[in-house]
This record gives structure tokens, sequence and C-alpha cells, in this order.
């Protein structure tokens, strides 16, 4: 795709402004307590730049964190249910990588199979993905090995590629980034086909298909206990992920009123897969660890079609015993 | 191979344990080990990185099942240890400790007994760094604090890596499990970030050895660690008996004094 | 025979803020100690909701946030004297989690003059209505806690 635009790094400031103006939030990698995060931002000056990752991904703009879905009150004998009204402040996604664009593909697909989930589908709708193609990548990153790459358009309504003499081209990917170039016309110049930082080269390690191909014979096999013997069954790799979607509903009631939270979950956790009765399907961490392997890379290409991974990395960065991704992945496309 | 690694082989060749916990390199930092033959003891490493505290794999059944095991043990990991002896998660001869500290001597450690005596030689508080936050915060006004705790913990997205990451919080069914009712509510509101974190910092008053691991397993970065070592330190200073001061565990708040005293109940 | 212990402060001038206190007490003192104050008729101030508990040693500390978290402006926490507890340790247990606990509190930011500890007896009754109507009188100065009850619905998309 050849960029329509250029904009300068100067320009960028009046693009916030113009955002803001037109009732928008921003947000973007910030620096916060020692690490970079995606959260919200009101200047470019904000914007964290040396930076290859942000530590959390930005899938909480359409898949937050807490979600309120309903709430109830008591009255008299009657409940009366109220739905809240569909999030109504649009967003605009400044300076993702694209693997976590690309994200924003896998959660739509899991989040509208069988039932259309309309709380992220409208928010997804009033949300704006810029991403800024990747000049630098690190150990974590394996993007190329599942299908993506530093420059990939896939879930972008703009993508950025930095400039040599500062700035960036513009590649207008959907009908959203038109409308975002749209807000500040005069800063968007015609591309001049200036020269481009080069993209981070990944090489890939391993290519998803093998592992996909293999899994259904390795259900048994002891190399889930071995790679997840240092796992401690947090939600760290689960929570940063941009793809992950598991949820928990949750009521917080009183005799009188409540309200019905959806909440992130992780099958990294016991109690994810514990009943009632007592029994667990998946007692032990490698049944887990496995679980999650194949979730992503056998059971949703299989089921919907798509990889539940996109090669970003925040699951190695986050975890703090350093469950590697990228190493215990290329262990397992060993067995084809 | 190094003293840690000649004696983890030596403990490995004889039998006396089918595994020793300890840390190797990992992708730009350490990770925890298991190393189960003597040929791979040459993976053992231990300095200033190795700060996740390997007492929490004493209470994973996953390890427990490899076999009898010796950690490699840095003081926090030592008196952690001997407060899970002392809390009757562990037996006096079941684990073992190769005590370790960067660039010393290499202790084998044969049973809690033997860990708690080594131990009482050892100071026991916080690191510098964290002593220093700690002294940052208590200088701050109350709502100097609570602007700063509203900003850090409204981060915090309930992974539990913190928990996860104790060695100390090993309970199979933890109070945030409670759901009838839900005591601590699950999502990860202002309030339920809050709560989970007061109470987390309350079960561990007393018990907590004082390694930072929490602090340093968010992966947000957020300074969890600050409020446990702060109601340890609040133990401490009010009872005079922590975790374990003098090595020897005792059980602060589940014990009392007819003379404890204070300024404000009326 | 009706004597108020003590004049309320009167409210600010077009205020009509009246605290929510909320006391956690235990049966064999406090709570007997308050049923004193009304068999002798001493008239304190109506805010405060009691709830009975065998002993302070089973007042779980997160009750005392929970109270917060649903309304309350104040909390009041109390039970035997030291050494008179029923059944025999329970209140010194109770000390120890309330000392480490308000620090606790205090570090991370929450208003500890919201908060009051006490030990009445079941002797006590004028003690009872005099320690409702101070705390009462405190925190209807204070205001409402409603940057506590903020946090409730902080963080919900």
């Amino acid at each position: 795709m050849s960029p329509e635009y250029q904009i300068g790094e100067g320009s960028l400031e009046a693009l916030f402004a113009a955002i803001t103006a037109d009732g928008r939030r921003i947000w973007g990698p910030r620096a916060a307590a020692g690490c970079i995060e995606i959260g919200e931002i009101r200047s470019a000056g904000e914007l964290a730049r040396d930076q290859v990752h942000p530590i959390s991904s930005a899938k909480a703009a359409a898949f937050p964190r807490v979600e309120k879905i309903l709430s109830y009150r008591m009255d008299g004998k009657d409940v009366a249910i109220d739905d809240p009204p569909l999030p109504a402040r649009p967003t605009v996604l400044f300076g993702l990588r694209p693997c976590e664009a690309r994200g924003f593909c896998a959660l739509g697909t899991i989040l509208n199979w069988g039932t259309p989930d309309r709380f992220f589908n409208a928010r997804m709708e009033r949300t704006t993905v810029v991403s800024i193609a990747c000049t630098r990548s690190d150990e974590a990153c394996f993007c190329t090995a599942v299908g993506g790459g530093p420059d990939h358009p896939a879930g972008s309504d703009l993508l950025l590629h930095p400039l040599a003499q500062g700035g960036y081209d513009v590649v207008v990917l959907s009908d959203k980034g038109r409308a975002l170039v749209a807000l500040a016309p005069d800063r968007f110049e015609p591309a001049r086909g200036a020269a481009r930082i080069a993209l981070a080269k990944i090489e890939a390690e391993f290519q998803a298909q093998e592992i996909t191909e293999q899994l259904p014979r390795l259900f048994d096999h002891p190399i889930w206990s071995e790679q997840s013997l240092r796992c401690l069954g947090c939600g760290a790799c689960a929570y940063v992920c941009p793809t992950c979607a598991c949820f928990d509903i949750q009521d917080e009631a009183d005799a009188r009123r409540g309200v019905r939270l959806r909440c992130w979950d992780s099958c990294a956790f016991r109690l994810f897969t514990l009943h009632a009765s007592g029994h667990n399907p998946r007692e032990t961490q490698g049944q887990r660890w496995r679980q999650r392997v194949q979730h992503k890379f056998s059971y949703m290409p299989e089921r919907l079609g798509v990889l539940g991974c996109v090669g970003c990395g925040k699951c190695s960065r986050a975890c703090p015993v350093d469950m590697d991704f990228k190493e215990h992945l290329t262990e397992i496309a060993k067995f084809s | 191979m190094d003293e840690l690694q000649e004696k983890a082989k030596q403990l490995l060749e004889a039998g006396t344990v089918q595994v020793v916990i300890g840390h190797a390199a990992g992708r730009g930092g350490r990770r925890p080990v298991f190393v189960r033959s003597p040929a791979q003891a040459g993976k053992l490493v231990h300095d200033d990185g190795c700060w996740q505290n390997l007492a929490t794999y004493l209470g994973k059944p996953e390890v427990r099942k490899l076999g009898r095991a010796a950690v490699v043990a840095s003081p926090p990991v030592l008196r952690a240890m001997v407060q899970l002896g002392a809390e009757r998660q562990l037996g006096n001869d079941e684990v073992m400790a190769l005590a370790v500290v960067t660039g010393g001597p290499v202790r084998t450690l044969a049973t809690l007994a033997a860990i708690e005596g080594h131990l009482a030689s050892l100071p026991d508080e916080p690191p510098a760094a964290d002593r220093t936050e700690l002294g940052r915060l208590a200088a701050m006004t109350v709502p100097e604090r609570r602007a700063f705790w509203a900003e850090q913990l409204d981060r915090c997205v309930r992974c539990y890596a913190c928990r996860a990451s104790c060695p100390m919080c090993y309970c199979e069914r933890c109070t945030m499990e409670c759901n009838r009712p839900q005591w601590v509510p699950v999502a990860s509101h202002a309030l339920g970030n809050l709560e989970y974190h007061i109470v987390r910092a309350m079960h561990l008053a007393g018990r907590c050895v004082q390694c930072g691991t929490c602090g340093k397993s968010c992966p947000l970065g957020i300074p969890v660690h600050l409020l446990t070592l702060f109601a340890e330190r609040s133990v401490q200073q009010h009872f005079g008996q922590g975790g374990k001061a003098s090595g020897k565990p005792v059980f602060a708040m589940s014990t009392f004094r007819p003379e404890d005293s204070e300024t404000f109940i009326r | 025979m009706g004597t108020s212990v003590t004049t309320p402060t009167p409210l600010k001038e077009g205020s009509t803020f009246e605290p929510k206190i909320t006391a956690f007490v235990c049966n064999w003192c406090t709570y007997a100690g308050a049923d004193l104050t009304g068999t002798s008729r001493i008239r304190y101030q109506p805010n405060v909701r009691v709830i009975r508990f065998p002993c302070t040693g089973r007042i779980d500390f997160m009750l005392i946030l929970k109270a917060f978290a649903h309304g309350s402006d104040g909390v009041i926490v109390s039970g035997c004297h030291p050494n008179d507890c029923h059944y025999t340790t329970g209140n010194y247990l109770a000390r120890r989690r309330w000392i480490v606990f308000r620090d606790v509190l205090e570090f991370t930011g929450i208003d500890l003059r919201r908060l009051t500890f006490a030990w009445v007896s079941a002797a006590e009754g004028a003690k009872w209505a005099e320690l409702v109507d101070e705390v009462t009188d405190r925190v209807r100065a204070l205001g409402p806690y409603r940057e506590y009850q903020a946090l409730a619905s902080a963080g919900i998309e």
C-alpha cells in the first residue's frame, strides 16, 4: 500500500488538539511507574517514543477491564432492569504497534462468534487505530512467526511509517482513517516518497502452521508440564495479551439494587475451570498451559479461522518468571 | 563449575535430593529453574538479578511431585522456608537449602532447624531502596498518600502475580475466592483493588519475609511490596516481634501480650 | 428524667447533612452498655446503627471498609475492656489487629478521623452516649465520606 500523505513530527500536537476538539479521547503508550503502558494522553509530548512495546495492550479500549452490562433495582416485588447506554465517547488509539492493531481482528472474531457482542462492537465502532510501523524489535517479538510483520496493516485505520527526516508516511486503510485525516487536513501533506527508516528485521524461528498441525497429537506429551514448571498461574500473560478475551461475570448487589459487571479472567488461574463439586478438569498448571497454547494455535484456527496470537511478546515481557512464549513455541514447533 | 553448581551436582549425584530449585539465565534476566540431573547443574547461577522468591515453589504440587528438593536460597528465601515450617507447611527434614549470598560462600543446610540457626546471624530488614521509599511515603500527608495509592492501585488489573509469587500466599482457597458472599470484589475497579491490597497486607502482617518479590512481579510496576513491608514494619515496631526477628518465627497477629499498648482506643 | 449528656453542635447554616454512623460492638459489654444507656433514659443522637457481635475478636477488619463503601460516614468499633473479655482473649487479639489495621489505613490515605475504637463496658451507659455524641459531631463536621464512596463507581466503564 503506498502512502497518500506525510505528516511532520511537529504537526502531531495540532492533530491531537483537533482530535480532542472533536470530542474524542486519545490513548497511547505513555510512561507510568517505571514502565510504559497504554493510557490516556492529552498531548503529543506525553507519547512515549523510545519504546518497543508498552507492557499492556490497547484492548481495554474495546474490551474494558471492568464493564457494566446491566444494572437493576428492586421496585417493590418487581425488578427494574436498566441497560446502560452504549458507550458514546470515541477513542483514537495512537502509536500502537501493528501487531497490537492486528489483535483487534482476533478479538472481534471471538466476540462475534455466535452472538455479536454489542458492547465490544459499539466500542470498536467508535475506535480509530493509528499504528506506527516498527523500526525496532526486541528478543520477545515474534510477529513474523504468526503471519504478521513490522508493518502489517490488519486492524489499523492509519499506518504510519517513520521517515529518516522525521515525521511519518501515512497509509490510509479505512474510512475511519480517512475521517481522522479530515480532522486536520492542513497537517497532512501529499506523500513525497521520502526515505523511510528501515523496518525492524524479525527472524521467524518457527511458523505457526507447524504448531497448528502438530498440536492435536501433542495433547498428552510431557512437554506441557515441563515448560510450565515455573509458571505461577497468575493472569499477567492473559491480561496484557491483545487477543485474550476470556471474561467473568460478577454481580455486585445488595438487597435493593445491583450491577452486573464483566471483568477479565485468565485460563491460567486454577479457579478458571474449578467446578462447584470440587472437580477440576484442569487441575495442574501443565494442563492449563497446554490449554493456553492449544486455544490460541489449534482451537481458534480450527473453529474461527483465525490464530489467537499476534506475536507481540507482551506475555513474555509481563511474566514474572520469564515464561518466554517465543522460546516455548519454538520448542513445540520442533516436534513437526 | 562454581561452588553452587558443584554442591548442587553432588546432592543430585548422591540422590540426597531429586531436584535443585534455583535460577538460570533467561531472556534478559534470570528465571526459576528445576535441575534434576547432575549434568544440568551447570545452569545454576546466583546474583542480584535472582529476585524471585523460590520458596513459593514449595507450595506447588507439580514441583513437590518431582521429589525431595534443595532450594538455592538467599536470606529472604531462607526466612520464607522457616516461616513455612512454623506454619506447618513444611516438615523439618522435607527440604534442604543451599544458602547463598551474592559473591559469598554457599552453605548446605539440611533441615529447617539448621536454617533457623543460620538466619540468627543475618540481618532481617527490607532492601535499602525500599526503606527509602517507605520513608518518602511516611513523610507525605494523608491526602498525598491517598493520591499516590489511588494512582497506583487504580492501574492494578488483579492478575494476582503478587499473590502467586509470594511464598506466604499458599492458601489453596484464598480469601479472594470466598464468594458466599463475595468478600473482596473480583472486578478490578478502584474499590476492589484497594480492598484486595489492604487485605493482602493485613494477611501478611507478621509473616512477610520482606523479599519485595510481590512488587517486582507486578507486570505494571506497582510497588505493592511497600504495603506488605509497611504492615510488617508496623508489627515489628508495635509488638517488638516480626515474623522472624532472631531467626525464630513468632505468630504476632495470632498472639498477644496483655501489656500491648496504644493511644487511640477511648 | 430525660437528660441529654451533651448538646449537639449546631449544623452549619443551611446544611442538612446528617452523618450515618455504623457501630460494630460486642454483645457482652458495649451492647449491654448501650442497653443501659436506654434504660437510664439518657438521650443521644440517633445517627448510629448498632451491629452486634459476640466479641470484638469476631470483627473482621474489612467490615469497617465495607461500612464506608456502603455509605457510612463514620464507624465506631467497641468492646470489653482488656482483661474483661467474655471469651477471655478475643479483645486482646482484636486490639493487635486494630493497631496494625489503623496503621495500614493511614498508610493508604484513609481518613482515620472517621474511625473510632473504644472500650465500653456493660456498666458504662453514660460513656456510650458521650461516645456516640462526640463521634457524630465530629463526623458531621467532616461531612459525608464521598471520597471513599466514589471509589465504588470508579474504574467501571
